[in-house]
């Protein structure tokens, strides 16, 4: 069968690629675009490794097909920081030394972001509730959470 | 002052105890840093791996011919594609890797693919046809050990009375345990088990390998230890250790379960018969049923106890499963299952057992928190029956300095009292608690581990300093190594760059596992410091024309000393370092040996949960851990380590299960049915870190890693128990097990 060319938006930039009709989101960002900031921690959709933010909604691209992608705008880690200034969540994930391994990180910080711009106030439990679909093995949450509370404070100018 | 001298009693640290940003930290909030998955390479293939459906079968014959017609198909490896391994310690790993006679559970690896895509890889798999001769199964523990159980390997009986299952038998103590019940006022016996958990570590397991026919290679891989990686890969493939040189990936998670191979000899062996580079990156569902995970057990602990509170004498047996092959953790076990305890009269026994499993790996801590749970929950038992107070009891009893641990030293310094101090005075025992509320505690022992360890520490003409370790980062090593360098060269903790070494850039070097890198690359990078230091030492003297006796290191400086003192201008880092080309060349510290000092660390937990008697559920209300690191290097990443153990102990004791069919096979190989910890399931975790200097390290480091996962599932235990008002004796405590012991109270 041959391959489906789409084209679409990618962290602002013009896109285009050639892939398989069973070819997931994940395996084109990583595979055919060199985007690898997006993990495959599971492939089923249980992890959020691989979080992305697609037309304003976070989703596991390794649930999303690549023809999916057609005339999307898609958000990866990797559109986050701004040139060489990093995102307040970055910079809080770094403060707070809220990372170990850092194989969960790009989708934590892609979801919490996603959170943060539908709503600048989260308390504790419903940062938690939203990011309960990204797994993190090596923290435990807690400096995760208050990361996240003290990136929105900031950009609250609180 | 002396170059060598351990103070850290009296020291004054400038960088260590600080919270610098980690160097990999940009690297990882953008999505730049690269795991094991995350390269490729021109001309690449993708690997895949057929694995068994049976628990337990004889393989009569393997057809590859069907997979091989395929175009996309470049090779077929099976074990036949392997050197018998010339270490014993490797034949079980390679039996494990690839099957030989024998499929020895649900997940064992047959056979592997290289194909030009991922896709071709796996659709070449469905067409490797595998003649089985299906055998009858075991994966429980106890029935493994019955005389009449299937037998896995070998009929010969090792253990008298057990099944041939039963490996082998340890036994530690002292003392008489009979005259030591006949002490006590009570004596307080129960059986307790536990399921096998899983690492869970988010990244599966992924390598890049590249191999020619002459025996010379390159391996890119996420592991705890590339070092052994590369021996073992070595001996199983047939070649010279040197001539393969592997590079550590940044890694996703460990826990002990990359501490051994599992698809990079595989990756090797494909590559070697393409001449091409292959990469194989596991599925999910293949790291729950081929890696890890650790051993389940079955214990039976008995302890008398005096009316105030003496305890008189302690026995536990316990019986794990490693799979289906020797090594289950239930030495360590039974090593660690007293520690906390200074006993007169006190015996653990292991039995090390096979059945139809996958080969357990290390998982943090391996053994002691099983062994922690059956202790300290009759410790907990025997509190509440004589209605004592249970920090008292374990002040009363715990080990300290002199006292003799029950596998046998006599204790050094440690501080276990002061984390029980710590505890009983953190404002979270003075928390209320409300209906079906309970609050439990437990303490908690790890031995900690040195291990071979190498370190070069290169000083450039600007000042700065590239320092290499051996020892794959997991949690931020990287960030203490190059604030000990930067400590105690004198410099700022910018001017170190610590890079994780391949294999052909640095002498040997251990895994990253035992909670031995902040202590071991730690102590070997002050010494390489301190090394560097005495040649710049000798620099300055050239340079002033002084004998080198005379000639101190101070606050980043070199300084005439003795009568020459205040004879010359002090002589900086980066002056010595600018000038090092005229005055002798480059200079490079070195450290190599096997560091014998590893603290031993202990800490406290405690717990408040809500059982809902209605559904079973268990939350977790409060969380504190109490440990003792020694010295915090970077505290945020010693809290880090508490909480990350917490977290783990609380999927272990709540919710996370290998769960087997009658048929043997594995039933929930995926994190939506293997449920670890998410973060609306968990509280914030209260950390105290307790600073109790060891001896053994010259700022007084003692390991952290593992330690915080001992306590957890007894201290949830004891919390559920009280909570509940029923004890609870088998973990995980899932819901349809709190319903049930309600039912059955």
């Amino acid at each position: 069968m041959g391959k489906m060319h789409i084209t679409t938006r990618i962290n602002g930039d013009d896109t285009e690629f050639l892939c398989d009709a069973d070819e997931s989101l994940l395996d084109v960002l990583r595979d055919r675009l060199g985007l690898t900031g997006a993990k495959e921690g599971c492939g089923t959709g249980d992890c959020g490794a691989c979080s992305i933010v697609v037309d304003g909604r976070a989703v596991c691209s390794c649930l999303m097909l690549g023809a999916e992608a057609q005339d999307r705008d898609i958000n990866t880690i990797e559109g986050m920081a701004e040139g060489e200034h990093l995102h307040p969540l970055q910079r809080k994930f770094l403060e707070h030394a809220a990372l170990q391994c850092g194989i969960c990180t790009p989708g934590i910080l892609v979801t919490a972001k996603n959170l943060l711009e539908r709503n600048p106030d989260p308390t504790e439990t419903e940062i938690r509730y939203w990011l309960a679909g990204n797994l993190c093995r090596c923290t435990g949450y807690d400096k995760i959470v208050r990361a996240v509370q003290d990136a929105a404070a900031e950009m609250r100018g609180a | 002052m002396a170059l060598d001298e351990f103070d850290s009693e009296n020291r004054i640290f400038s960088a260590v105890g600080t919270r610098p940003v980690r160097p990999d930290g940009i690297d990882k909030v953008t999505g730049k840093a690269m795991f094991g998955a995350d390269i490729s390479a021109p001309g690449m293939l993708h690997g895949a791996i057929l694995r068994s459906p049976h628990a337990h079968a004889v393989i009569r014959s393997i057809d590859t011919s069907a997979a091989e017609a395929l175009s996309e198909v470049k090779a077929v490896v099976t074990r036949a594609d392997f050197t018998s391994p010339v270490s014993r310690g490797n034949i079980d790993v390679l039996e494990n890797c690839m099957a030989g006679e024998k499929v020895l559970y649900d997940g064992h690896a047959v056979a592997a693919v290289a194909a030009t895509s991922a896709h071709a890889a796996k659709k070449a798999l469905r067409l490797i046809r595998v003649d089985y001769v299906v055998l009858p199964h075991v994966t429980d523990v106890d029935a493994a050990m019955q005389p009449d159980a299937p037998v896995i390997a070998g009929d010969e009986i090792k253990v008298e009375g057990h099944s041939a299952n039963v490996m082998s038998r340890c036994e530690f103590g002292h003392g008489d345990l009979e005259a030591g019940f006949a002490e006590a006022d009570i004596v307080m016996e129960k059986s307790f088990r536990t399921a096998a958990t899983h690492q869970g570590y988010i990244e599966p397991h992924a390598c890049l390998a590249s191999l020619g026919a002459d025996g010379r290679g390159e391996l890119w891989c996420c592991t705890q230890g590339h070092f052994v990686a590369r021996n073992i890969c070595a001996d199983m493939l047939g070649i010279d250790s040197t001539q393969l040189r592997v590079v550590a990936s940044e890694i996703g998670g460990g826990f002990g379960g990359k501490t051994t191979v599992f698809i990079e000899p595989v990756a090797l062996a494909l590559s070697r018969k393409t001449n091409r580079p292959v990469k194989i990156v596991m599925p999910r569902e293949d790291v729950f049923r081929a890696t890890g995970p650790t051993a389940s057990s079955s214990m039976d602990v008995k302890i008398g106890m005096k009316r105030d509170g003496t305890m008189t004498a302690g026995q536990a047996v316990l019986r794990m499963q490693g799979g289906a092959f020797p090594g289950s953790p239930v030495d360590m076990a039974a090593m660690c299952a007293f520690a906390p305890y200074a006993l007169e009269n006190v015996s653990a026994v292991g039995y090390d057992v096979i059945c139809n499993r996958p080969k357990q790996a290390a998982y943090r801590a391996p053994g002691s928190p099983m062994a922690c749970f059956a202790v300290e929950s009759v410790v907990d038992m025997l509190c509440n029956e004589l209605g004592l107070d249970p920090f008292e009891v374990r002040l009363k009893n715990g080990s300290r300095e002199g006292t003799r641990a029950s596998y046998g030293p006599k204790w050094p310094r440690i501080g276990l009292m002061e984390t029980l101090d710590a505890a009983r005075a953190h404002p979270m025992v003075e928390a209320e608690l409300g209906p079906n509320q309970g609050r439990g505690i437990s303490c908690g022992f790890w031995f900690n581990h040195g291990g071979e360890t190498s370190v070069t520490l290169s000083l450039s003409q600007d000042g700065t300093v590239a320092l290499q370790v051996g020892t794959p980062d997991i949690g931020g090593s990287r960030a203490s190594m190059s604030m000990m360098a930067a400590e105690e060269l004198g410099i700022p903790y910018e001017k170190v760059r610590t890079t994780v070494a391949d294999t052909a850039s640095l002498g040997y070097n251990d895994v990253s596992h035992g909670s031995r890198v902040t202590y071991a690359s730690g102590l070997a990078t002050i010494k390489a410091a301190r090394d560097a230091k005495k040649k710049l030492c000798q620099r300055a003297a050239k340079i002033w024309g002084i004998d080198e006796d005379a000639v101190d290191w101070q606050d980043g400086q070199a300084v005439p000393a003795g009568h020459n003192a205040g004879g010359h201008d002090p002589l900086p880092f980066a002056k010595l370092c600018k000038t090092m080309g005229r005055t002798g060349g480059p200079v490079s510290g070195h450290f190599e040996a096997t560091p014998e000092g590893a603290g031993v660390s202990f800490a406290t937990h405690v717990v408040d949960a809500e059982v809902d008697p209605e559904t079973g559920a268990t939350k977790i209300l409060r969380y504190l851990v109490v440990q003792d690191a020694g010295k915090a290097i970077h505290p945020s990443y010693v809290e880090g380590q508490f909480q990350g153990g917490a977290a783990q102990g609380i999927g272990w004791a709540l919710n996370e299960e290998y769960i087997y069919g009658e048929d043997g096979r594995l039933q929930n190989a995926g994190f939506l049915d293997y449920r670890i910890p998410v973060a609306s399931d968990l509280p914030m975790i209260d950390t105290e870190i307790v600073e109790v200097p060891n001896p053994g390290h010259p700022y007084g480091v003692r390991g952290v890693g593992e330690t915080s996962i001992c306590p957890p599932l007894a201290a949830i235990a004891n919390a559920v128990s009280n909570a509940a008002g029923v004890r609870m004796t088998e973990l995980p405590m899932s819901p349809p097990r709190i319903l049930k012991a309600l039912d059955d109270a």
